[in-house]
């Protein structure tokens, strides 16, 4: 399909959804291993966007039952990785 | 001919600020277009028209404040005459009132105190432009009738002109707003309270085989279900779906649910989910995703703030298990919702680990008793036992 | 700047009118040998002989006629009539010939015609020398009504109706004859087109013509001690009305009285108030007042007579209703 994508390039990616769904948060110095929930403030419509945001920007299927997985930036860097190998 | 106003935007919103016409003089605008963004304590709001027609008048001008019910323009209606260049307001103002005669003056004819007000042209042109209310004061022209200098004297008492609202004040100001409403439905509203545990099980368990079937793009949050079963329970106990005004209830036909939604920067809104009972759970998730994009975006259309008829608040996702709200005047109700737990849960004779809700309600003891608003949530509570019916 | 009265400049004018055309004769009852009923042609026949200043028999249709047969034939006639009581009986060569030949032939004739007459009351000579039906007049299209009420306009607005193509009707306040003033300047003509402001203010306009200009010049100055600043506007011209005058006053002062000596009901002032209602609706601050006479022949005795007519009180009086 496309151009694989480095792993750098997919975290600022991530990193662009989440400042578009939390604009005033400082994703810069987020912590990879915490959930973005604890660290952002998110609720469950804006954890909804991020993986409505993944799955259009990367074209991956994320069923519910996977949510818990993307909750850290770590958790999305690994799903999105597994999900174009 | 139809007359633009500074719509009520919420419960005490007394004044607004124009900040921009969205359409020019002579533009054609629909039911439902906005018209305008108006500048509240809480946010700019797209304000819609109630009419379709041409803009015969922009009256106000951006950045000016004034208040609620005062005339901003004027739109001819499909169909309606135009009226000439000399007299643009013919429509929207009193007949002069008849000269004085000698006849009159031996007769000492009292001025009427009904009907319309008793205002000089030119000083309801020049209320009109300064945003005064000029209903609100006390003529000294001829035969009481407001005067230019009465329009006057009232600018010079009210001279604070709005100042363009930055972020920082508008937060401040949000709050002035929120403590104002929540003051008033404290102090007017005689709240009493229920709750009762829902049983969460069945509605959480049909939720996960619903999204599973669906793409990410079209999965619902619980919490369209609590919307839902609110809307719906509404039916069964319409007296908690209305609004309180001139000493009594007035019920809705319509069920517009406020949802409480908490803004990034601080403060919260609680815009309607228009007609939420007749509303699939698709749609009003669509739309909900919808709103609180915009609520947070800052883009409220006028409609929105001002139409809902009962507040539904949740906080569970704060991991909260219990709110008792306070009611938003002039509604009657606020329905709380807390978090899902996991508790031990008596059924059949066995305790069993069950995923459970507290629902609550505000409701006002001028309208409804606790019978009544005991039987609404017992209604909630059944309807999110049939999570597919609803 | 001269001193003279109102009769001497009307005659100053007619002097002038007849020295500087051979087409313009002045006829009317008794302004030859008797020098006119208000003295204003006296010594004229003396000076321009009896084919210019000629008597004419007491017959308002008939001279009036023989005006309008002169002026199509190329003379340029001033007519006088005594009082605007009788210029009745001339209505029917007015109305029904001197306003419609234009009209009628199709631009072939017009009528330059100029009929002067005495109007109004205040010198006790009763119900039928005393009326204001100016105001009818100016209900006439085709014509134009000029009321003079200062000296100048006497004498200038004679020489600028003999200017006009078309019927031109000068209505002279008979109070105003004995009345003395300054002529301004050595103008031969003035305008005959605007409405003038007579004393500036901002407080409110008080809207008369005529006679009454100076009642209403008495009110302000008396208002004027209480502090309120009133504009009085002189209408001069009656027909064709420069609304845009009043409309720029009553703009400005947000009120207004007008004061006309004829009947209340259907008057000249009721048309004023219509042309404030619909030009300046959104700028009245309060009802426009009217001052006019009482709704009775004017009386003969001079209380009753006094009574009957706008006085500078009553329009006091108005000002102060309209200010609340």
């Amino acid at each position: 399909m496309n151009t694989p994508l480095s792993k750098d390039d997919t975290r600022r990616q991530v990193l662009r959804i989440l400042g578009e769904i939390a604009p005033e948060a400082d994703t810069t110095s987020l912590r990879p291993d915490v959930s973005f929930r604890d660290q952002l403030d998110l609720d469950s419509m804006d954890f909804l966007n991020f993986v409505v945001a993944l799955h259009k920007e990367f074209h991956i299927e994320i069923p519910e039952a996977d949510y818990p997985k993307y909750m850290t930036l770590n958790g999305c860097l690994t799903q999105l990785s597994a999900a174009r190998s | 001919m139809a007359e633009f106003l500074m719509p009520t935007l919420g419960a005490d919103m007394t004044d607004g600020t124009l900040v921009q016409w969205k359409k020019k003089e002579g533009d054609r605008i629909a039911k439902g277009e906005t018209i305008a963004e108006v500048d509240t304590e809480k946010a700019a709001i797209d304000v819609e028209s109630h009419t379709t027609g041409i803009i015969e008048r922009l009256i106000t001008r951006p950045g000016d404040k004034v208040p609620v019910g005062t005339v901003m323009a004027i739109i001819r209606e499909e169909g309606g005459p135009t009226t000439s260049v000399a007299s643009p307001r013919a429509v929207a103002t009193p007949p002069s009132p008849p000269p004085p005669s000698p006849r009159t003056e031996r007769a000492a004819v009292a001025p009427s105190q009904v009907g319309r007000l008793r205002i000089s042209p030119a000083a309801k042109k020049l209320a009109a432009e300064r945003g005064i209310e000029a209903s609100t004061l006390q003529g000294t022209g001829p035969e009481g009738a407001i005067t230019l200098d009465d329009i006057d004297r009232a600018t010079t008492a009210t001279t604070d002109i709005a100042k363009p609202v930055g972020t920082a004040d508008r937060q401040a100001r949000m709050r002035q707003t929120i403590a104002a409403a929540m003051a008033r439905s404290k102090r007017e509203i005689p709240h009493y309270y229920l709750s009762t545990t829902i049983d969460m099980g069945r509605a959480i368990t049909w939720l996960k085989d619903s999204n599973e079937q669906r793409p990410v793009t079209e999965r619902l949050l619980y919490g369209v279900l609590l919307i839902k079963a609110v809307a719906l329970a509404l039916r069964r106990v319409p007296e908690l779906n209305a609004l309180w005004k001139d000493g009594e209830a007035h019920r809705s036909e319509r069920i517009h649910i406020g949802t409480a939604i908490s803004l990034r920067q601080g403060g919260l809104v609680a815009p309607a989910l228009h007609d939420a009972d007749r509303l699939s759970l698709s749609e009003l998730m669509q739309n909900f995703q919808d709103l609180v994009k915009r609520a947070r975006a800052g883009s409220l259309r006028s409609s929105e703030l001002s139409d809902p008829t009962i507040t539904v608040t949740s906080l569970g996702e704060q991991g909260v298990e219990t709110v008792f709200g306070v009611i938003y005047p002039p509604q009657v109700a606020l329905v709380g919702f807390g978090k899902v737990v996991e508790r031990p849960w008596v059924a059949d004779g066995l305790v069993v680990p069950r995923p459970v809700l507290m629902a609550s309600l505000s409701a006002d003891h001028r309208v409804t008793d606790g019978h009544r608003g005991g039987l609404f949530l017992a209604e909630i509570d059944r309807l999110l036992q049939e999570p597919q019916s609803l | 700047m001269t001193t003279i009265t109102y009769r001497e400049a009307v005659r100053s004018g007619l002097r002038e009118a007849l020295k500087r055309d051979p087409r313009v004769f002045l006829m009317g009852e008794d302004v030859g040998k008797y020098g006119g009923t208000y003295a204003c042609s006296k010594g004229l026949l003396d000076e321009f002989g009896p084919e210019r200043i000629r008597d004419t028999p007491l017959s308002e249709s008939t001279f009036v006629g023989a005006g309008i047969g002169a002026a199509l034939g190329g003379m340029r006639p001033i007519v006088e009539v005594m009082t605007v009581n009788f210029s009745l009986l001339a209505l029917d060569q007015i109305l029904n010939n001197a306003a419609t030949l234009r009209h009628m032939s199709g631009g072939q004739f017009n009528v330059p015609l100029v009929v002067r007459m005495a109007t109004g009351a205040g010198r006790q000579v009763a119900a039928q020398h005393s009326h204001s039906l100016e105001g009818w007049y100016a209900h006439i299209p085709g014509i134009t009504v000029l009321t003079p009420a200062t000296v100048t306009d006497a004498q200038g607005m004679l020489l600028a109706a003999l200017q006009e193509p078309d019927p031109v009707f000068i209505f002279e306040h008979a109070y105003l004859y004995s009345m003395e003033g300054e002529l301004e300047g050595s103008r031969p003509a003035v305008d005959i087109s605007r409405a003038a402001v007579r004393r500036p203010g901002n407080d409110l306009s008080l809207i008369t013509f005529g006679g009454s200009l100076w009642k209403a010049l008495a009110a302000a100055t008396q208002l004027a001690q209480e502090g309120i600043e009133a504009e009085v506007l002189d209408l001069r011209v009656l027909r064709p009305l420069d609304t845009g005058t009043i409309l720029t006053s009553v703009r400005k002062t947000h009120r207004a009285v007008v004061i006309d000596e004829a009947w209340r009901t259907g008057s000249f002032a009721a048309e004023i108030a219509a042309q404030i209602m619909e030009g300046a609706f959104y700028d009245l601050d309060a009802p426009v007042a009217r001052v006019c006479s009482e709704e009775v022949p004017i009386p003969y005795p001079k209380h009753l007579e006094e009574a009957a007519l706008p006085q500078p009180d009553k329009i006091v009086k108005a000002v102060r209703r309209l200010l609340g």
